[in-house]
């Protein structure tokens, strides 16, 4: 029997189910492999009966945690998806400053209308079985996740820095060419894409298990850069895990 | 006299998450709303204090549907503070790259969002059953389109390479001449299209409304241009809070945009109204067997607009891959910060309409003020009018048909709500 799955999102721009639709492309044949009985943005039916829940976006007020509570009540399997539900991501930034004036900026003398808290990813709320990090999510990632998923296996994410991807692509490495790039202390996974794109990796894969902080600075140091450099940056995806572990922010 | 009480619980196949309240007595209609529920996510302050090389990056996260939009509409509005011209080749490339998005995002909701409604079935999934080759042919515009973004910005959803000034990775010549052999094969799939969607029964509704786009003298404006409206008022981008001119309204939920009216329409259909003699000879033919006419003001024509824009950007696309294997793609260097901060207004016309970025960069290159106004943002205001105009005509008809008709309205406009809803101009009263 197909698995029934259903997609869910909270803060976020939704481009991670945009992407699982586009996997679409390449394996329409998923449709055979699972059923899916509930995904807002593409489908009008609304099946409650799921046993794999993918949820997109990271937590952002109050009232969204009885939500995540109840489907993580009714899936066997809970799937982050995506660098907002697995992080924070993007949405955490504003955690960096004052909530009441950051409210106050954007909705001036109304902000109390708009109920928010500082944003956290879902494992912050309630327990994930797997995630599949990254902003957007890769899709060859997505479908090997879900293979591991039909199987019974563990996802297989990797928990190597992203240089050893980018080595493989024989860039050159972004320091020698006077930019920033997180990608030593960065999970990989996505084929080390900005930098081949000409662009530092910023981080959207979430911290290596085990950061080398010693080699990083060194990194840092040989190319006259100070850790502030590096970590402006890292707080694009990572704000939440920064503040979350301040001893090791150094 | 007919009664409905009706409140659709986050409307499926839109992106966010929006609410419809109509509630009527004996024929009288007391309640008639949009309401937009979706969490706010504060992206203006986000971008306070930021390196300004940063913004775009930042700001694609906005909208997975239109990260390409936001991209370029944000380094259009951080070179303009700078006082930065981008080349003719970078023109080129963007421009190429917005096409791509454009046929993705049109793609999507066209085929995908909208066509289902009139299959009579509830998403695209059973449709690549009963409708393989319409599913297939719409997988195949989306892979090209996606193809076209890769090869140009690393990926569409979020582009990588594009940046203040220029690209941080160029496309190779064999890369743009396979693109444009698989563009020309596209028009296949385009005469198809069209040829599906004219058999469409739209539904019938009108409502006079004044209809908004950029413009410039020679082409179909979708980067940079002219605020341009069909009741004959026109000004430059940044002076654009004089058409959006936010406004609470006290029996609304959300703070609306209006110009010389009550509200106005952004979007393919006001593009076309607008443009229309700037679309290409087989995007003109396609809105004529469409049974477009500017001035079209049927709603649910947005999406046959949509289809007359994906003809349009494919012949363009097919235009700039021979001006660009004829001039070649070279490194170019681009501009250094030179320490004068300065304002800027970017607008560019993403998938859903006119899109804003302005920010304030100071002097240490950090940003110090954003403001985005969003398409969807621009429109809320006009769907709730075209409701209140259109659920008297069809109260009739009974509660489960007016529900319908509504979601179908809602989804012509293609909105993007959790766009709509990290910025000023969406605030509940």
């Amino acid at each position: 029997m197909r698995p029934k799955v259903a997609f869910f999102d909270f803060t976020s721009c939704e481009g991670c189910q945009l992407t699982v639709v586009d996997s679409l492309q390449t394996h329409l044949d998923l449709l055979d492999a699972v059923e899916i009985v509930q995904f807002r943005e593409a489908m009008s039916e609304k099946g409650d009966d799921y046993a794999v829940a993918f949820v997109e976006g990271s937590i952002t007020r109050e009232s969204d945690e009885a939500r995540l509570r109840q489907i993580r009540e009714q899936a066997s399997v809970l799937v982050a998806l995506g660098a907002c539900a697995h992080l924070g991501g993007v949405n955490a930034i504003k955690n960096l400053s004052e909530l009441d004036s950051v409210r106050r900026y954007v909705y001036g003398e109304k902000a109390e209308w708009f109920a928010t808290y500082a944003t956290r990813p879902l494992d912050a709320v309630v327990k994930v079985d797997a995630f599949i990090p990254g902003c957007p999510i890769d899709r060859r990632e997505l479908i090997e996740v879900v293979k591991a998923l039909l199987m019974g296996r563990k996802p297989p994410i990797p928990d190597y820095p992203l240089c050893v991807e980018c080595k493989l692509k024989e860039n050159v490495c972004l320091y020698d060419k006077g930019g920033v790039c997180n990608g030593p202390v960065t999970r990989a996974g996505c084929g080390a894409i900005c930098p081949t794109y000409g662009d530092g990796c910023e981080g959207c894969r979430g911290l290596v298990p085990t950061p080398n902080r010693d080699s990083m600075q060194n990194v840092l140091a040989e190319h006259k850069l100070t850790v502030d450099d590096v970590m402006a940056r890292m707080t694009m995806f990572n704000a939440y895990q920064l503040q979350a572990m301040p001893e090791q922010k150094k | 006299m007919a009664s409905v009480n009706i409140e659709v619980h986050h409307v499926t196949r839109v992106e966010g998450h929006g609410n419809v309240v109509v509630n009527a007595r004996n024929g009288v209609l007391e309640e008639c709303r949009l309401d937009i529920v979706e969490t706010p996510r504060f992206f203006e302050a986000m971008l306070l204090g930021r390196p300004y090389t940063e913004a775009s990056h930042i700001t694609s996260r906005i909208c997975g549907i239109c990260a390409v939009g936001h991209a370029t509409t944000s380094l259009r509005a951080t070179e303009n503070a700078l006082g930065i011209t981008p080349s003719e080749q970078t023109r080129l490339l963007r421009q190429l790259n917005f096409h791509g998005e454009m046929l993705d995002s049109h793609a999507l909701h066209t085929y995908m969002l909208v066509a289902p409604d009139f299959f009579g079935v509830g998403s695209v999934i059973p449709l690549a059953r009963s409708a393989p080759d319409a599913v297939t042919r719409a997988l195949r515009v989306k892979k090209l389109a996606g193809d076209l973004c890769a090869a140009i910005c690393g990926r569409h959803t979020h582009p990588i390479a594009m940046t203040v000034g220029g690209f941080t990775h160029l496309p190779t010549i064999a890369e743009i001449k396979a693109l444009r052999d698989r563009l020309v094969d596209a028009r296949r799939d385009m005469d198809e299209t069209v040829a599906l969607f004219r058999r469409l029964p739209w539904p019938r509704f009108e409502r006079e409304t004044e209809y908004v786009a950029l413009a410039t003298p020679e082409q179909y404006a979708f980067i940079d241009g002219t605020i341009t409206s069909t009741d004959g008022a026109s000004c430059q981008v940044d002076e654009y809070r004089k058409v959006t001119n936010e406004r609470i309204m006290e029996h609304s939920s959300a703070k609306h945009c209006g110009h010389r009216r009550d509200s106005y329409m952004v979007g393919a259909l006001a593009r076309f109204n607008v443009n229309s003699r700037h679309l290409h000879p087989r995007a003109r033919a396609a809105a004529e067997e469409l049974g477009l006419r500017p001035i079209c003001t049927n709603p649910f024509m947005n999406t046959a607009a949509q289809v007359a824009e994906m003809v349009h950007c494919v012949e363009d696309a097919i235009r700039i891959c021979d001006e660009l294997v004829v001039r070649g793609i070279k490194p170019e260097s681009r501009p250094v910060f030179d320490g004068k901060g300065g304002g800027g207004v970017g607008s560019c016309e993403v998938p859903r309409g006119t899109l804003f970025h302005h920010y304030e960069i100071g002097e240490d290159g950090r940003i110090t003020s954003a403001n985005c106004i969003i398409p969807t943002g621009q429109n809320l205001a006009n769907i709730e009018a075209d409701m209140r105009a259109m659920v008297p005509q069809i109260l009739d008809q009974g509660e489960e048909k007016v529900k319908m008709m509504m979601e179908m309205l809602v989804r012509a406009y293609d909105p993007c709500i959790s766009c709509s809803t990290h910025f000023l101009d969406v605030r509940f009263v």
